[in-house]
């Protein structure tokens, strides 16, 4: 067994110096009616080749975005990841450290996650961001919960242009607190007004830019709107990529930015692991859930980082705490910092304009398909059509033709048949102009 | 007080600036086509200003990274004994099968029909989990521990829910990690502590005073973080179950129980398991990890979306409540869980095989009772033996010494070695919790041992200073924590590096 080094003399001596009998005396608190004396009913080890063979053929029954034509998005992006960072993050410093409690031999990482709350902030136009949380849905969930220990009050509207499972994410942490969700009804058409929602119990609103359905949505208005009444304005963004070219929260007047940062340096890997960002003003820090690094200096003077503000997390504060989050996405977002400072400032502007475009491009074609509607007025680089026919059965039938063409609204609202003949089309710089050719051919032809 | 150099750098300890400070406009490390020309949709809605990115090369980028890392202790590079973290070996293959395609360029929201493999490594995955624990369902969606817990405890007040009460509050051992009465608030429950005996485990009949029908749950860590199990465990499941509460145990030391003892013939109602602990997934410096959560038949039901479920036509995944036969308490998080980590958990479990696991938490019993063994008459045990897979000392042993846990710990660091976990758990004073884990060789275990014993004897020869001015030879001595807190500086501004380099 290749990860255990210690040989059957070594554990003999060890039992030895122990001065016991076998390993099962090691045991003696365990009542001796739920103590097994063999292996449970699983298979026995195996050696490397063995175990690739059975998880390659799993991976080999599926359906690779890599491999065909793909425009799928709905929160989840695939975008290239340059090698330097898949290499980098395999290192074993990286890799297999803990959280950086032991702040003298964990200045890698604490200066890491400084350098990408800095790039964070920057990116969102927020002035500070944590050192991440597990994903964007959870990061929203966490934002109501800050919203509403900052106002003390106890309702959050959600924005119908919210990821759909964000806000069944926020809707289940609600619903074991005394916490009321107004749900505005699912806005394909960008035209909600949720201003009218607020009431004096309203802690938060959130919304989303570009939204579920790819609208871009200037929240200027909403947020002064909220501030007049108290309320903060949570402003999620799923796509990260987006805020190369696209108005940032900040800019907006968001009090909170939640985010998924999977699109920089992490791949689909099927939905997890990913990266909730979490931005907000200095003034409500000490509100913020999940870890935060800052600056200080060493007995020598010299310049370093700490994990810091930690009277507001559950090892200190227990029950009392912001949040009950230890783990989180330390290695995404490495993957992320490294990813955005290898495309640093020009390269990251390119990179949204190309996927800008790409999606711009591929919606001339697909809207000029006899039948298919882009709903969009404006969008960044995912925008729904509406097409003449349940979008689910399409997905399925492109499918079938090897393309993975979109996600259907109906996966993720299947109760509500108006949105059933949309489609989400995501767009990136992945995507080759005969990938778009191939997908409005295919989609002319199963329409 | 080590030499200073010219540029800052000890040897192979290379200093690293920020990379705001490193930028040159006009450099890139990506080199990306131009955009098709097409007519921009993007509205007024633009990005007016700069971001303020730094511009840098490649090979620029990959020296940052090369000299940050080498700031980090690392399992690769030496023993990590931290109690209740199960810093264990993380294989390699791990990461290779997590890379493959076909797995790790899937999309969450592709048809069903083009991911049968991925559903099936899921299914695999809760299938280990579910025969290790003896224990009919599991959440996988989970992001790590504390939303496991998080998970089990909305199961435990949505069944209470259906029953008509959801009760009041929640019971946890003053042993426990934070995360476990933090969790129970975000549930809506008040948390009541149970003390400890002087045997280290829950007080039985203090538990029982406290148990009514008021109370919802009891959290229990078991084996407990002060390396114990609780040996009371079968009637104190009994008696929780007597008065119609839950029993939810924190699966954080499950890598001492695997393959030889299973939650589920505990009378344990819902467990978390850390597959970044117990299953070898990398801690990655904070994460990612994953909490999947097994619950016994009473709660069951009401496990969250989604699930995979396997019948004739193949996998599905449940993803709706209204999609659901059963009462599905709601959604935890996006998607289908860390299915990244699954993978790399999956890869270890079928490696290491039913045997291996089972000689896994046999290795690691044993070398925490070495260590207790071997460093018994030095340092000084909390509690008699044996323990578990985690040793436990209090600082008695620091007594007149003038040198106190966190030094002591602080003078292990310049002897290469990660400091145990310490003053955790809070009942014993200055704790010291030593987890070795069962991939620690005998060399390195008499090594580590060779060196706590040294480092005793210097602090019991009044060399306090030693321990206060420790460590030294990392790439930054003490740091000071209250300033930091005091003023935080969350972020690089160009004003304040500015002021930096001037001084």
């Amino acid at each position: 067994m290749r990860y255990l080094p210690l040989s059957a003399v070594d554990r003999a001596d060890m039992l030895q110096a122990i001065g016991a009998k076998s390993v099962d005396a090691l045991f003696c608190d365990v009542p001796a009616s739920v103590l097994l004396d063999a292996p449970v009913d699983l298979p026995s080890h195996a050696g490397e080749m063995d175990v690739e063979r059975a998880i390659a053929a799993m991976a080999a029954k599926n359906m690779g975005t890599g491999t065909v034509p793909s425009f799928l998005g709905a929160g989840a992006y695939r975008h290239h990841v340059p090698s330097t960072v898949d290499h980098m993050i395999q290192r074993g410093e990286f890799l297999t450290s803990y959280t950086p409690y032991q702040p003298e031999v964990s200045q890698g990482t604490l200066q890491y996650l400084f350098e990408f709350q800095t790039q964070v902030a920057l990116l969102t136009g927020m002035e500070v961001a944590n050192a991440s949380l597990y994903d964007g849905a959870t990061a929203c969930a966490e934002a109501v919960l800050m919203a509403a220990r900052v106002t003390k009050r106890n309702k959050a509207v959600l924005s119908g242009g919210l990821h759909p499972q964000y806000r069944d994410v926020v809707k289940t942490q609600a619903r074991f607190l005394d916490f009321e969700v107004a749900m505005a009804e699912p806005d394909p058409m960008g035209g909600e007004d949720l201003a009218a929602m607020i009431d004096e119990n309203t802690a938060c609103v959130v919304v989303q830019n570009p939204t579920f359905f790819g609208h871009l949505r200037d929240a200027t208005a909403l947020a002064a709107a909220c501030h007049e009444k108290g309320v903060l304005l949570v402003v999620a963004v799923n796509e990260v990529v987006s805020l190369g070219a696209v108005k940032p929260p900040g800019d907006m007047g968001a009090d909170i930015m939640i985010g998924e940062g999977q699109s920089l340096g992490n791949g689909l890997s099927f939905g997890g692991p990913y990266l909730g960002l979490m931005a907000t003003r200095q003034k409500l820090v000490r509100q913020m859930p999940g870890r935060l690094v800052g600056q200080t200096t060493d007995v020598d003077g010299r310049r370093g980082w700490v994990l810091t503000l930690s009277t507001r997390e559950q090892h200190i504060r227990r029950e009392k705490a912001t949040s009950n989050i230890c783990t989180n996405s330390g290695l995404c977002a490495l993957a992320f910092t490294i990813h955005l400072t290898l495309l640093g400032e020009a390269g990251f502007g390119k990179l949204a304009a190309i996927n800008h475009a790409n999606a711009a491009l591929l919606a001339e074609k697909l809207g000029g398909i006899a039948g298919v509607e882009v709903i969009n007025d404006s969008f960044f680089n995912e925008f729904t059509l509406r097409l003449p026919k349940p979008a689910g059965g399409v997905v399925e039938a492109l499918a079938a033709k090897g393309i993975l063409g979109g996600v259907p609204v109906s996966r993720l609202y299947p109760d509500d048949p108006s949105l059933a003949d949309l489609m989400l089309v995501a767009a990136s710089e992945t995507n080759t102009v005969g990938d778009m050719d191939a997908l409005a051919e295919a989609l002319g032809e199963v329409l | 007080m080590p030499t200073r150099t010219i540029t800052g750098n000890r040897g192979l300890q290379v200093e690293a600036t920020l990379i705001f400070e490193q930028d040159t406009p006009g450099v890139t490390a990506v080199d990306l086509p131009d955009p098709p020309k097409v007519k921009g949709r993007l509205g007024d809605m633009g990005r007016d200003e700069a971001i303020g990115l730094p511009n840098l090369s490649e090979p620029e980028v990959v020296r940052h990274y090369m000299r940050l890392s080498q700031k980090n202790y690392a399992i690769d590079l030496g023993m990590y004994p931290l109690g209740s973290c199960t810093m264990k070996h993380n294989p390699r293959l791990n990461e290779k099968m997590a890379r493959l395609p076909g797995l790790s360029d899937l999309h969450p929201l592709q048809p069903e029909s083009t991911v049968q493999g991925a559903l099936e490594l899921i299914e695999t995955c809760a299938h280990w989990l579910r025969v290790l624990t003896n224990m009919p369902a599991v959440a996988m969606s989970p992001a790590a521990g504390a939303h496991g817990e998080l998970c089990g405890l909305m199961a435990i007040r949505a069944a209470l829910e259906d029953q008509g009460n959801p009760r009041k509050k929640v019971l946890v051992p003053e042993s426990a990690h934070g995360t476990n009465p933090a969790s129970a608030a975000l549930c809506g429950y008040a948390v009541e502590s149970i003390p400890a005996n002087a045997q280290g485990r829950v007080d039985l009949d203090a538990l029982k005073e406290k148990l009514d029908t008021d109370v919802a749950a009891v959290m229990l860590t078991n084996p407990n973080t002060c390396g114990l199990f609780e040996n009371d465990i079968l009637e104190i499941a009994e008696a929780v179950h007597a008065v119609g509460a839950y029993f939810y145990c924190d699966g954080a030391n499950f890598n001492a129980i695997v393959g030889r003892v299973r939650p589920g013939d505990l009378g344990i109602d819902c467990m978390h398991i850390n597959l970044h602990k117990t299953f070898s997934t990398p801690h990655g410096g904070g994460g990612p990890g994953s909490g999947p959560t097994v619950f016994s038949e009473a709660l069951a039901p009401f496990v969250p979306v989604p699930y995979v479920v396997h019948d004739a036509d193949g996998f599905r995944m449940v993803e709706h409540e209204s999609r659901s036969d059963a009462k599905p308490f709601g959604r935890m998080k996006a998607f289908h869980g860390q299915f990244g980590v699954f993978v790399r958990a999956l890869s270890y479990m079928m490696s290491m095989g039913s045997d291996g696991l089972r000689q896994a938490s046999a290795d690691a019993v044993l070398s925490a009772n070495y260590l207790l063994a071997r460093l018994g008459d030095t340092l000084t045990p909390s509690f008699g033996g044996p323990c578990m897979h985690e040793a436990l000392f209090d600082d008695r042993f620091l007594k007149d010494t003038g040198v106190s846990t966190l030094d002591f710990a602080k003078a292990m660091i310049d002897e290469g070695v990660h400091p145990m976990t310490m003053y955790f758990p809070l009942v014993v004073h200055g704790a010291l919790l030593m987890e070795p884990t069962e991939t620690e060789s005998r060399e390195s275990l008499d090594g580590f041992i060779e060196m706590v014993k040294g480092l005793a004897a210097r602090a019991a020869n009044g060399d306090a200073g030693y321990f206060k001015n420790a460590p030294r030879m990392t790439p930054r001595r003490r740091l000071d924590e209250t300033a930091a807190a005091r003023s935080p500086v969350l972020r690089w501004k160009k004003e304040d590096s500015a002021q930096n380099t001037s001084e």
